[in-house]
């Protein structure tokens, strides 16, 4: 498991949470717990964002990942398809 | 507009080669009770739905199926990716080589492509999110399925990830129903 691996399972982990509190609030959009999970949950996923594109480029595409440096990081490897996670602890897991 | 994000929504982790393992996950990529149809199914319905939270929730959901289509995909490529001809041989899964090499395409577990059949939109949308409660609980079904035929402790991992978020869908579509419902009764309209 190498820096670049454990900083996107991180990001992983953020947008899940966030995805559940997503889908939640689609049926329940007055609920106020939710809603500031949400806010918390998506403002940490922003920085850890931001902090993984400085490091290794883009994370998303058409203007939604910043580029910085000199060459377009989007097409550097790997792609999601070409990262094996063996050998990596999953969060919860004994 | 769609986005694309360059990484899974949950990790994939596969032990070792295993085309066998692959024939039959690949229904989840392209059979009948798999992502595909249902991100299709959602994503096309979406127009038709009447209130705020039923076109978020197909919306969403539709988009998510998207994500646990990249999944099944990125374990059926990393499955057979390394195959020999012998191993492909042994699995049964030739017929599928000798068509698509190791590339992954939409089929069900004996090789039948995914057809547009699989889905409806009626337009109805009491109709329309049966049909979706119906198509999660069938994919849930299949993900038991699989869990029982895999003898991949890291695919197993992933495949109970997809299970439960079936289990998850399920729910949201079944509040969306109600709400549905209710707005239906507010228009004096009974189904
Ligand atoms: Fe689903």
């Amino acid at each position: 498991m190498n820096k670049r691996q454990s900083a996107l399972l991180r990001i992983m982990e953020l947008e899940f949470a966030a995805i559940e509190l997503n889908l939640f609030l689609d049926t329940h959009p007055e609920d106020r717990c939710a809603l500031a999970d949400f806010e918390k949950v998506s403002q940490e996923l922003m920085k850890a964002k931001t902090e993984f594109e400085a490091r290794y480029g883009p994370l998303m595409n058409f203007g939604f990942g910043r580029n910085q440096g000199d060459t377009w990081r989007w097409i550097e490897s790997p792609w999601p398809w070409e990262i094996n996670f063996k050998g990596f602890e999953l969060y919860g897991e004994e | 507009m769609w986005i694309y994000e360059k990484k899974l929504e949950y990790p994939v982790r596969v032990s070792s080669t295993n085309p066998r393992l692959a024939k039959v996950i690949i229904t989840q990529y392209g059979g009948p009770d798999g992502e595909l149809a249902a991100s299709l199914r959602y994503l096309t319905q979406r127009y038709s739905m009447p209130t705020p939270q039923a076109k978020a929730v197909l919306t969403d959901i539709g988009t998510e199926e998207l994500a646990h289509m990249e999944i099944v995909a990125t374990l059926v490529y990393n499955l057979i990716r390394n195959a020999t001809v012998e191993q492909i041989k042994a699995a049964g899964l030739d017929p599928y080589y000798v068509d698509h090499d190791k590339s992954v395409y939409f089929v069900n577990a004996e090789g039948v492509p995914w057809t547009a059949a699989y889905i409806q939109s009626k337009g109805d949308p009491i109709a329309d999110l049966h049909e979706n409660m119906a198509a999660e609980q069938k994919a849930r079904a299949t993900y038991e399925y699989l869990i029982n035929v895999s003898d991949d402790p890291d695919v197993t991992d992933t495949l109970r990830f997809l299970r439960q978020r079936e289990v998850v869908h399920f729910q949201r579509f079944g509040e969306t129903l109600n709400l549905v419902h209710d707005w239906l009764s507010s228009k004096k309209v009974f189904y």
